[in-house]
């Protein structure tokens, strides 16, 4: 298992990456913390709606990780793909869904998303490249690789994110699509966010490799160890992977060493991990530090700062109002989508 | 015209869609026959890689997951993939990604993102044993989202498979291993050739319309691939006891075309339902229990159906013989059905 301490980026090989400390462009380096804030603020919100009971559903909770979400995603494009997992609203804020209709899928309405079909686990939206969030642990991974090949044979410059948790290297479906997608040279990033644990069991006790980056050496894949904690490293290892991926140069798996602050779902205690253990990851919050840099290096002063915070709040309030107020979708909507709406192609 | 077998016939199709639109292309295990490669388990993908070159007719790890898995990825994407897996058994290696993935990506989204692939299987028992044996489409019809087509003809594979290629839907396509015809590379001991004049002009089969393979008075006899064969031969037996019988092939599971057998039951008020899938909720009990709903009073005598026993395909061949219904089955069932 590993602490908080031991989390610092590596190669591959072992090595430290250079320590890049220089912030990136202004309105990039106060994007990323506007996103990161969104999600942060989105998750407590919707930890707070659920505990009033006015939601229905489950929830799987991305807070604590949300470094590893903004900066794998806040350069791609719309038309840059993302696939990832049961926990998404992280990913899928930074890919750019729409809050409102994320509140409004969590709520089940027919604003939602996902017209209120998909629910906590699938949301997503294919206009701005998020395909739906997968609940099969391992399962977006064979998706990825199709994602990649199509990407590829349509001699697109795009590349497509997969994010999935340390418990899904552990599927069949992760082994046989790392495969194909380092044989066949696909444009993908596997982001493993290595949280620790896979619902209540430590990843340690489920595979003798403890570096899950180390498992790309068997597919013949480059992989970095990334701290997940730290917005600019992780931006800048998907920089590096991304580039790799737009030229040609295939895959990279990344291991995002982070830790989830909420349980696994819903009705998690958490009594598989120490309190210590997580007072010691919240010292190192992504937010926090994110924040501290940018006043420290950033030339960002405190106003400027809250500002921006007090306008994240009014989009969650916003978006949670028009959610609560925006209608059920009818009964009978249930038999809709089944198939393809529209038909054969000609 | 051209006489085609239904291995011919299937190629034809993959051919004709990959020329006409640059986004259809075909992945699996052995699929390209280039370098000595076997150009599919059963020979249907051989010289397309000629054509096409190996990005398009892609050869894969054998990796079932990632064949299905890579087919609803590209589907979602743009592509129009022809997923092959060599036999029908190993879907369920790759049950997730069918039944899990391609036929809820639609739904989950709120009908935003769709998964336009086609995967090809290989059913029927052929003396190889319990595992590459199964005829499964009873499993496939019952997950919404998916469609299911078991084209018994070559005249069908070619305008269904075209068909199904074309649908915004995932499509199971059940090909029966016998039925591929003795033109081909892997010739089937006690195989069948079913061969058809295939027009030069191009045609679909449309999903979801039975054939009525041969019309009659007496028993309305509905079967499907290698049982479709043999319910034909049992027609020609029972002729000669002046039993008529209307055969009707539903070629397609998924959709299904009640209305037809709905009709000829107008005529002959006798069901017999003959399929290779077992017994236990094999599509047939679909298909008698909407009988029963929508249409009992027509029927003179309770629905009949002849289906593989419910146990795994046995290897020796007086045992697989005994399981799988066999023409006398069929002939004795229908004489029962009459006699009811």
């Amino acid at each position: 298992m590993h602490d908080v301490d031991t989390c610092k980026s590596t190669t591959h090989s072992g090595r430290p990456v250079l320590e890049v400390r220089r912030l990136p462009e202004r309105a990039k380096a106060l994007g990323m913390y506007e996103r990161m804030l969104e999600i942060r603020k989105y998750e407590e919100r919707i930890y707070f709606l659920f505990l009033e009971g006015t939601m229905p559903g489950t929830i799987h909770q991305s807070h604590g990780q949300e470094a590893c979400a903004v900066g794998l995603l806040y350069d791609l494009g719309r038309d840059d793909f993302m696939v990832t997992s049961h926990r998404p609203a992280g990913h899928d804020i930074a890919k750019g869904v729409s809050i409102r209709g994320m509140f409004c899928e969590m709520y089940g309405r027919k604003a939602g998303c996902c017209q209120g079909k998909g629910g906590a686990m699938h949301t997503g939206d294919i206009a701005v490249g998020a395909l739906p969030a997968n609940a099969i642990v391992g399962g977006n991974v064979p998706i990825a690789a199709g994602v990649g090949l199509a990407l590829k044979m349509r001699k697109m410059r795009n590349v497509v994110i997969a994010f999935f948790g340390d418990g899904a290297t552990n599927e069949g479906a992760f082994h046989e699509g790392a495969n194909a997608i380092a044989l066949w040279g696909l444009p993908v990033i596997l982001a493993c966010e290595n949280n620790l644990y896979g619902a209540s069991t430590p990843y340690a006790k489920t595979c003798k490799v403890s570096r899950i980056a180390d498992r790309a050496s068997a597919y013949g894949m480059p992989s970095e160890v990334v701290d997940g904690q730290d917005v600019l490293s992780v931006n800048e290892a998907a920089t590096r992977a991304i580039e790799r991926a737009r030229d040609g140069g295939g895959p990279t798996l990344l291991e995002l060493k982070t830790y989830r602050y909420g349980g696994h779902s819903r009705s998690d205690a958490r009594a598989y991990r120490t309190r210590e253990e997580e007072a010691a990851w919240a010292a190192r919050d992504p937010i926090a530090l994110y924040r501290k840099m940018l006043l420290e290096v950033g030339g960002v002063d405190e106003a400027q700062l809250k500002a921006l915070e007090a306008r994240v709040e009014q989009t969650i309030e916003d978006a949670v109002s028009y959610a609560k107020a925006s209608p059920d979708p009818a009964p009978e909507d249930a038999l809709t989508d089944v198939y393809w709406a529209g038909g054969s192609r000609p | 015209m051209t006489v085609m077998t239904i291995a011919e016939a299937l190629r034809s199709a993959i051919a004709e869609e990959m020329r006409r639109d640059p986004t259809v292309f075909c992945l699996g295990e052995d699929v390209s026959d280039l370098d000595g490669g076997y150009g599919g388990a059963f020979g249907v993908t051989r010289n397309l890689a000629k054509e096409f070159g190996a990005e398009r007719i892609l050869n894969t790890p054998i990796s079932e997951i990632l064949i299905a898995g890579a087919a609803v990825g590209a589907a979602m994407t743009g592509m129009h993939p022809i997923a092959d897996l060599q036999y029908g058994d190993f879907l369920f290696c790759a049950m997730d990604q069918l039944a899990n993935q391609a036929a809820k990506m639609s739904y989950m989204s709120g009908g935003k993102v769709k998964v336009p692939m086609v995967m090809r299987a290989p059913v029927g028992a052929t003396t190889r044993g319990a595992q590459h044996a199964q005829s499964m489409e009873g499993f496939f019809t019952h997950v919404p989202g998916l469609k299911v087509i078991c084209p018994s003809t070559a005249y069908d594979a070619k305008g269904l498979l075209k068909s199904a290629v074309r649908d915004e839907n995932p499509v199971i396509c059940f090909e029966h291993k016998l039925l591929y015809g003795n033109m081909g590379v892997r010739v089937e001991r006690g195989g069948l050739s079913p061969v058809s004049d295939i027009p030069d002009e191009e045609y679909l089969v449309p999903l979801g319309q039975a054939a009525v393979r041969r019309e009659g008075r007496d028993i309305t006899v509905v079967a499907n691939l290698l049982m479709a064969h043999r319910a034909m031969e049992a027609a020609s037996e029972l002729e000669k006891e002046g039993v008529s019988c209307e055969v009707i092939d539903p070629r397609t599971l998924i959709p299904f075309d009640y209305e037809a057998v709905i009709h000829s039951l107008e005529k002959t008020s006798r069901l017999l339902i003959v399929h290779e899938d077992t017994y236990t909720n094999g599509w047939g009990a679909q298909l008698a229990a909407y009988v029963a709903e929508h249409a009992i009073y027509m029927l003179d005598a309770p629905v009949a159906r002849v289906a593989t026993y419910d146990v795994p395909i046995p290897f020796a061949p007086v045992m697989e013989n005994f399981v799988v219904p066999s023409m006398g089955r069929i002939t004795e069932a229908a004489r029962q059905l009459l006699r009811a």
